[in-house]
């Protein structure tokens, strides 16, 4: 008798999901909404993914073909637009040519989607693997999450980007291996939204229930004690989108990214800077094209901050 | 508070062997050889055996630990393996660039940062604060690099034969002289640590062109430091505008803020004597804070103006594969890195003392 009551409990807390009811969401987006940057990044984000998808049809050439033998087109050749004034005669190019008489134009659209992948791999990355050793932490504590917490310190002690300079020199240079630094650079912040968030959530009376109903441990910490840990996740996550496409950029302009003739912005800044001063449009667009993609996901994360949890505020810093 | 400021260095005690500890791994997982790293591929193997027993390569794990640890408690970070010559007399000549640059960075974010979140915050929601936070948000979102050339851009070829013209790249210009400190002092007899020290307070050039009176090279200094410091400072600069923004924000909602208005006092005397105070406190620890991606910054920033600093030594000892002063200058940073934060954390703890108490 005793038994049926508690597994009907315990289906019952499982029906009425107790993180994101559809009210939850749908205030979310509402207030989502509301939120002037939120929505410029909301809306720059959805033109950026359309031109990750759309690039082949956006432009007719090839993003690593040098169009030597196809077009009269000098390399590093500055932007030529009719509209503009450029001679009906010259092709035109938008944003110009490369060092390898490559559409510069072309390189822009399709490193879009390099981008968006690399943000969204190496935080997909960070985010399963912080979150394993932080809920472990967070729900284990005494030598487990002092461990795991000290090795996340260390990390942290480490400025991003140069500790992802020393894991891609152990591994060797390549696009894969910057992802995995930048990847494993990044566990330790989310490793620590998960613990302090695992901290708060445990000691809640609807977890002490489940406890009680004989919930084993891996139910309590993932259908209980993980989704009302997600909130900070999601903020984080996004914000570190941001951070892991700049990080990714500065490796490849470092050559420690992305290898040629691969359409990375910050490996086609790279290749071209030391020419900024006859070929500066060869640094402006895809340096342009990498604060605006690294500006969305900063105003989106802001505004699911404050849209989300409004305490959460120190996540951004 | 002496209670605290010991418990947090202990605190710290752990972190910074993790971090010898990852140096020392650092080295041994680097793929290839040691042996041949160094010595050159026609290294035969009898050489290859001397060389290992000399540096202890066969020993085990934790007693090779031992070996570093030791030798880097005495000050010796190992010969780099191209320049064959101590990595500390590299670090001696390669840390003043970074440290004036990041100083400059520092001073130009905390000079225009803090200003700009006040008057953000002062004028809540008007027009000067909407375009500050668009300009914070570009600001955080470009990358250093990108900033740094296209600095370079404006100032040293579209604004040629302006008086606004700027250095696009080195320290000094030619024909501009900057002795060392022992020779314009005559202390070249000097031997040891404080022949070291000199040479390393005369590397500061700002330093150095400040004691010795030599305004001309001070001048052309800090011109050619100009463009770098704005480019690494930029990020930060848009992080303490942020903050000093949202804190003096909360702190302006307090309820003796509220008294302060009361008594009849002007607002301008409420926000910069009474608000001020308390909301610079999350700022000092932000500019601390901000260090590491000021050092991550000037990995990429002297690379664009030829800088030879710490950041693009460290560049060039990677892609040259001398592990030694990879491994030396990783654990430098790191420790600086974590010496500030301690830094911060105890000036935080004396100016507020709910936190040394809890």
């Amino acid at each position: 008798m005793q038994k049926t009551e508690s597994v009907s409990l315990e289906e019952a807390l499982d029906r009425e999901p107790i993180y994101v009811a559809p009210t939850k969401l749908r205030e979310t987006i509402r207030s989502l909404r509301h939120h002037r940057s939120a929505m410029v990044g909301f809306t720059l984000l959805v033109i950026l993914t359309a031109v990750a998808i759309l690039a082949p049809v956006l432009s007719k050439y090839d993003p690593t073909k040098p169009l030597i033998g196809i077009e009269d087109v000098k390399k590093r050749a500055p932007p030529c637009i009719h509209a503009l004034g450029c001679p009906a005669d010259q092709p035109e190019h938008y944003f110009g040519t490369d060092g390898n008489v490559r559409d510069e134009f072309t390189r822009v659209l399709h490193g879009a989607r390099l981008s968006l992948i690399i943000g969204f791999t190496t935080v997909t990355f960070a985010i399963i693997v912080g979150t394993l050793l932080g809920l472990m932490a967070g729900f284990s504590g005494g030598w487990v999450d002092n461990g795991i917490m000290r090795v996340m310190d260390v990390l942290l002690a480490f400025p991003s980007l140069l500790l992802a300079i020393a894991i891609v020199t152990v591994l060797g240079p390549g696009l894969i291996n910057a992802l995995l630094a930048i990847g494993i650079v990044s566990i330790p912040v989310y490793a620590r939204v998960v613990r302090a968030s695992v901290l708060v959530v445990k000691e809640m009376d609807f977890v002490a229930a489940s406890r009680a109903m004989g919930a084993s441990k891996f139910h309590l910490m993932l259908r209980r004690i993980l989704p009302n840990s997600l909130t900070p996740i999601i903020v984080a996550g996004t914000l570190g989108v941001a951070t892991a496409i700049l990080d990714a950029a500065a490796l490849s302009f470092l050559g420690l990214g992305a290898q040629p003739p691969t359409p990375e912005w910050g490996l086609m800044v790279g290749q071209e800077y030391k020419n900024i001063f006859n070929a500066p449009h060869l640094t402006f667009f895809p340096g342009l094209a990498l604060m605006l993609t690294v500006l969305a996901f900063n105003l989106l994360g802001d505004g699911l901050r404050d849209a989300l949890d409004p305490r959460l505020s120190h996540i951004r810093t | 508070m002496i209670q605290y400021i010991l418990r947090r260095v202990l605190s710290s005690l752990p972190v910074l062997l993790g971090i010898l500890f990852f140096t020392f791994a650092l080295a041994r997982l680097l793929p290839g050889d040691p042996c041949r790293a160094v010595l050159g591929e026609r290294a035969t193997d009898q050489v290859c055996d001397a060389f290992i027993k000399r540096y202890g390569l066969d020993q085990s794990i934790p007693v090779q630990f031992s070996i570093y640890l030791k030798d880097v408690l005495s000050g010796d970070l190992g010969n780099s393996l191209r320049q064959a010559r101590p990595a500390t007399e590299i670090l001696i000549e390669r840390l003043p660039v970074t440290i004036e640059l990041a100083f400059l960075a520092m001073l130009f974010a905390t000079l225009v940062g803090v200003p700009l979140g006040i008057i953000s915050a002062y004028w809540h929601n008007s027009g000067v604060d909407v375009s500050t936070m668009i300009g914070a948000n570009i600001g955080v979102s470009t990358p250093v690099f990108v900033l740094g050339l296209l600095l370079e851009y404006t100032f040293a070829v579209l604004l040629k034969d302006t008086f606004l013209w700027l250095p696009p790249s080195g320290r000094l210009s030619s024909g501009v002289e900057l002795p060392f400190l022992a020779e314009t002092w005559q202390l070249e007899n000097l031997t040891g640590f404080s022949a070291r020290l000199l040479e390393f307070l005369s590397r500061l050039y700002i330093f150095n062109s400040l004691v010795t009176a030599n305004w001309k090279a001070l001048g052309d200094v800090i011109r050619h430091m100009l463009l770098p410091a704005i480019a690494v400072g930029t990020i930060p600069l848009a992080i303490v505008a942020r903050m000093t923004r949202s804190s003096l924000l909360d702190v302006l909602g307090l309820d003796y803020i509220r008294t302060a208005h009361a008594k009849g006092l002007e607002k301008r005397a409420v926000v910069l004597r009474h608000g001020l105070r308390n909301a610079l406190l999350p700022v000092i620890t932000i500019i601390g804070l901000s260090l590491g991606g000021l050092l991550s910054g000037a990995v990429l920033t002297e690379t664009v103006f030829n800088l030879p600093g710490v950041g693009r030594t460290l560049f060039e000892a990677i892609t040259a594969r001398d592990y030694t002063v990879v491994q030396a200058f990783t654990l430098v940073i790191a420790v600086v890195f974590l010496s500030v934060n301690l830094i911060v954390d105890v000036m935080y703890a004396f100016l507020d003392p709910r936190i040394r108490l809890s």
